[in-house]
């Protein structure tokens, strides 16, 4: 079995990389995209454990967070679809209606 | 899972992850988001985790991300052109996650890291075994979760409906700029 350093390493590498695209990038969609990265990042940690504890728990929470995913998605897509529709832009830095 | 087969999905997980961000092309980013996640669903039936391993590859590798694909095809995007974002904002970012991975990594080596191995009880990771466990232990999650869903297809429909709230009339857009 993969020690659990290794595995755990991983999944903070990939949750990083997604913190860090949604710092840099101003695109929406790509913001979203990787707010998908860190959700599995976490979701591979979830499986990790649970592999190593023996335990179904773990798996089973990983269901439901890609059930939440699911929704997040298709929640967030209209929004940013209706927003397209509004301004004509995807540009994070655009959208300034609730900025102070 | 050998050795060998984890650093090759490692590495693979890991530059297509760094494509999702530095590409230009949301098309592309999103093509390297589908093999982050197959990857990630390899590594979940390594660690004998076959049905959500599936599962992953069924709901995220295929539904989510065609749902992704339909709305870039829906908005046209252009490719991005020119540099994105301040230097500043880069830098700092760059800084901020590099910290972030830092801290993570503090308390993945093994002094701080301890877990007590146990093997894995008969049956580990099958179909039978995951939903006893979640018709058991997380009735009550998982009929919030359908609510949950319910409410979301309801809130996806009102928000993407053509001229459902706003004043906007329904054919404006189509027809007036031409």
């Amino acid at each position: 079995m993969i020690p659990l350093t290794y595995m755990l390493s991983l999944s903070a590498a990939i949750f990083a990389i997604g913190v860090l695209g949604v710092i840099i990038r101003r695109n929406v969609l790509v913001m979203f995209m990787s707010i998908e990265l860190m959700l599995n990042a976490v979701n591979l940690t979830f499986i990790a454990l649970s592999s190593r504890l023996g335990s179904m728990d773990g798996q089973v929470i990983v269901f439901f967070v890609m059930t939440v995913a699911a929704a997040e998605a298709a929640v967030g897509l209209a929004i940013i679809i209706s927003v397209f529709r509004g301004r004509d832009t995807l540009h994070a830095d655009e959208l300034t209606l609730l900025k102070w | 899972m050998p050795l060998w087969l984890f650093a090759f999905l490692a590495a693979l997980a890991i530059v297509s992850a760094l494509g999702v961000i530095f590409q230009r092309n949301p098309v592309h980013c999103l093509l390297s988001l589908v093999v982050t996640l197959l990857t990630i669903a390899v590594l979940f039936i390594g660690e004998d985790a076959v049905v959500v391993g599936f599962l992953q590859a069924i709901v995220y590798g295929g539904a989510i991300m065609v749902l992704f694909l339909f709305v870039i095809w829906l908005l046209n995007l252009p490719v991005e052109s020119g540099p994105a974002g301040h230097l500043a904002l880069k830098l700092f970012g760059s800084l901020a996650a590099a910290t972030l991975l830092a801290e993570l990594f503090i308390f993945l080596v093994p002094p701080h890291l301890q877990v007590k191995y146990s093997g894995h009880p008969p049956g580990y990771g099958s179909m039978e075994n995951l939903a006893t466990t979640l018709f058991a232990n997380y009735l009550v999650a998982f009929e919030v979760t359908s609510v949950l869903l319910l409410a979301a297809v309801v809130g996806a429909v009102a928000l993407a409906r053509r001229g459902g709230a706003g004043p906007r009339p329904a054919t404006s857009r189509g027809a007036a700029p031409r």
